[in-house]
């Protein structure tokens, strides 16, 4: 226990390698639950009721294990850094908890949705559906602006372009995976709202990151960095690549560069963000990370437990591969 | 307006009072799936494919909801608790995220498989996923628990200043992890659990039951309800005693570490020798009646009881009183009233399990009527034991959150304002009742409906129905 207690695993960089972890678990929610968002906002543009069973069916056996790499974000961030984890979520009280209530309402509303049959009962459901799936990506991209520029207050124009930005790019996303799990007319119509959000999401991108330029004069700097401006470009060129890929029904093409659409965003975030960890206190990486010995254990145990737990999305997703059939259903 | 601190731990125990009855539905019911499971692939018997898919529906919904309120306690560790995160983040923080890695990730993945891949996967791997599943909700509670333990018993850390600010560093993470509270807990949770899930079956089976046997209604799957209750029996006569006996040696071993709570427990002022173990005590003073605090105290109970609980069998044994110690002391009749309620419940479920295996040994379980109630009335109320257990644990607890650290009035946000958190509690308080009433009713509706009807086997178990008792399926066949 000593030689753990005394300096850095092989002498990595862990402060680093946290930070970058901490932006990878927030990264897969946002890939994978994404979709699930997306799809229940997709869900709006749906009368059919066999459509929308199709819908839910094709989340089905997956939300469950997405959402908890948010549970894995929160378990990471107070981890390692957990002054930072405990400045942010007490600064932004209210936002976390509408993320909750929000989060609350997406899970709830498919379960409840199933339980009658009823038309009134499953419209209410199915709105609540809808607006918990286009609420809770809107506020976590408010919370990662507001977090990005160390924001007093909660509603900041940039963090509600943010969220805009978000809610977009799970639509972007749900369109996607709904190119791999439908087919027929369903599936045409959600890629040509997938290809209409993918261009909105570049303008709100461009938007947002000159809100934040204009706001919080001390990233100007870290936003015309070379690696900033380039992700940017590799988005404009995810995102035809994304709309092009739908065209040839290509879809796997087509979520794998929503992928690269969401890892890209967030090292725009992480990028501009380091090397402080929460702006508004001036915190920075180094003096936010934990001592030696906690650090050490948590690197082994994610070091273990990482392809693990990505073995696990591996074995669902291809258990579940390949369109819904007629008949599946989300109860 | 509430003030910050008070609104907050009231907040926090709102969220928790409603999160642990899910854990407990999903830790409970997972050996009796894994069970269900082995026996469905095994046996090929359809009443087993039943027993799967009807309480695999409880365990879903359960899950969901356990999910959207066990990630508010995770947040609420820093919205609300940020002075506590910042101070004891680096030897707290670990065993949730490693929760989340090695135990949450297990369970939701595999859960997807279990719930939609049964013609999808092997059967191999179908039983695996369920103990993929139970083994995540098991794990799950092991980190939470080691987290909440350390809380109790803190060990393996020191308390360093840097910059004028008080932090804990981790020193041993054996002693933290493996602190000596963790292993009581762990014990006492994971068989309660079970337990109030089997008291739960148990409850709903003996509804059925008496409806078809007793007032000889038509119920359309009389003989699953028999086995189910059958099944259920089977693991309170394992639970019942076990919590109980094992409830005496976690109450020494609170005595030895937290004698504050353990005070509290028994509402002794002065330290004493030959300490009664009152059944029911109440202020001398009617005034009083509603102050938790109250003082003067008349009690009526068992000589010695107290003593001897406290030391292991010695009546003389001389315990510290709550006036011995110098902070304040936690809101006494909560922690004991909370605890006698679990004691009496605890005790109750074991009369009712040896009830209830005598009754099947003599071949008259599906006539006693008396016992079918009993069923019925205490399906409930091993969450009722959980819930005063948990009470008796956090409320005895206080004034500290950390024993003897830190006061659980200095680790709230520095910066939260009354407005706030008295919007928030409001806000949980409407929107957990709520979330309760939804749930209550998702999981009447699933009994309601009954188990599902399974290829070419609902005949051929059902139509042992109007049989003896005698001539139906036993648990172990």
């Amino acid at each position: 226990m000593t030689d753990l207690a005394g300096e850095a695993l092989f002498g990595l960089p862990l402060p680093e390698i946290w930070f970058g972890l901490v932006f990878f678990v927030l990264a897969m929610f946002l890939f994978l639950d994404g979709f699930d968002f997306g799809i229940g906002i997709l869900f709006a543009t749906r009368e059919d009721p066999h459509e929308k069973e199709t819908l839910l069916a094709a989340i089905g056996p997956f939300w469950d294990g997405n959402e908890v790499w948010l549970v894995v974000f929160g378990g990471a961030l107070f981890a390692a850094f957990p002054e930072a984890y405990a400045n942010l979520f007490s600064r932004y009280y209210l936002l976390m908890f509408a993320i909750l209530a929000a989060l609350g309402l997406r899970g709830l509303s498919p379960e409840m949705y199933e339980e009658r049959e009823d038309d009134q009962w499953r419209r209410y459901w199915g709105y609540a559906f809808v607006v918990g799936s286009a609420l809770t990506p809107f506020l976590l991209g408010m919370f990662a602006i507001n977090w990005l520029t160390g924001v007093a207050g909660i509603v900041s124009v940039p963090g509600v372009l943010g969220g805009l930005v978000v809610v977009a790019l799970t639509v972007v996303d749900g369109a996607a995976f709904l190119g791999l799990k439908t087919r027929g007319s369903l599936r045409d119509d959600a890629v040509a709202y997938g290809s209409r959000a993918v261009v909105a999401y570049l303008g709100l991108v461009v938007l947002t990151l000159a809100a934040v330029y204009v706001t919080t004069p001390a990233l100007q700097s870290a936003l015309l960095s070379l690696p900033v401006i380039a992700l940017v470009l590799l988005s404009v060129a995810l995102a035809g690549g994304y709309v092009v890929a739908t065209r040839r029904g290509e879809y796997l093409v087509a979520f794998a560069s929503v992928g690269g659409l969401v890892f890209g965003l967030v090292t725009v975030i992480a990028a501009t963000m380091f090397p402080l960890i929460d702006r508004a206190t001036g915190l920075t990486v180094a003096d936010g990370i934990v001592s030696t010995l906690p650090l050490n254990l948590m690197t082994i145990m994610m070091a273990l437990l990482l392809p693990i737990v990505l073995s696990y999305f591996g074995i669902l997703y291809s258990v579940f591969s390949g369109p819904i059939e007629s008949g599946e259903t989300y109860g | 307006m509430v003030d910050p601190v008070a609104a907050s731990r009231l907040q926090f125990a709102v969220t928790t009072i409603v999160h642990i009855v899910f854990p407990v539905m999903s830790m409970g019911l997972a050996p009796f799936l894994i069970y269900f499971t082995w026996k469905e692939i095994r046996t090929g018997e359809a009443i087993y494919e039943r027993l799967r898919r009807f309480w695999v529906k409880i365990f879903a919904v359960s899950f969901v909801v356990g999910t959207v309120t066990g990630l508010v306690l995770e947040f609420e560790f820093g919205t609300n608790f940020a002075a506590f995160s910042t101070f004891a983040g680096e030897l707290f923080g670990g065993p949730l995220a490693t929760e989340g890695m090695m135990a949450f990730m297990l369970e939701a993945t595999f859960l997807g498989i279990f719930i939609y891949g049964r013609d999808r996967v092997s059967d191999a791997f179908y039983f695996l996923s369920s103990v993929a599943v139970g083994l995540g909700t098991w794990l799950s509670a092991v980190w939470i628990l080691i987290a909440n333990s350390w809380m109790q018993t803190p060990r393996g850390y020191e308390i360093v200043s840097e910059g004028g600010q008080e932090a804990i560093r981790l020193t041993d993470p054996m002693a933290a992890y493996f602190n000596p509270r963790f292993q009581y807990m762990f014990i006492h949770m994971q068989n309660s659990a079970v337990e109030s899930v089997a008291l739960f079956m148990a409850g709903v089976a003996a509804y059925f039951v008496y409806k078809h046997h007793v007032r000889g209604d038509e119920v359309e799957n009389a003989a699953f309800w028999v086995k189910t209750l059958k099944i259920a029996i089977v693991a309170l006569a394992i639970t019942a005693p076990l919590q109980v006996i094992h409830g005496d040696l976690y109450a020494r071993h609170v005595y030895e570490t937290q004698p504050q709570k353990f005070a509290a427990m028994e509402a002794l002022w002065e330290t004493d020798t030959y300490v009664p173990e009152y059944i029911v005590a109440f202020p001398t003073d009617p005034s009083h009646i509603l102050d938790p605090r109250a003082k003067e105290l008349l009690g009526i109970g068992i000589p010695g009881g107290a003593s001897w609980l406290a030391s292991g069998g010695d009546p003389q044994a001389e315990i510290r009183g709550l006036n011995s110690f110098e902070t304040e002391a936690p809101p006494v009749a909560i922690v004991f009233w909370a605890f006698r309620i679990m004691v009496g419940l605890g005790f109750w479920f074991i009369l009712l399990a040896f009830w209830a295996s005598y009754r099947w040994y003599r071949g008259e379980l599906v006539e006693d009527d008396l016992l079918h109630k009993a069923f019925m009335g205490s399906s409930l109320l091993g969450i009722v034991a959980v819930e005063t257990g948990w009470i008796v644990t956090e409320v005895g607890r206080q004034p500290w959150v950390i024993q003897d650290v830190m006061l659980t009035e200095n680790s709230v946000s520095p910066n939260l304002t009354g407005a706030e958190a008295t919007f928030t509690l409001a806000g949980f308080v409407g929107g957990y009742a709520l979330l309760l009433a939804l749930y209550t009713y998702v999981i009447r509706r699933i009994i309601k409906h009954g188990p599902p009807e399974v290829e070419g086997g609902s005949v051929g178990t059902d139509s042992g129905a109007d049989a003896p008792p005698e001539a139906e399926v036993s648990v172990d066949d």
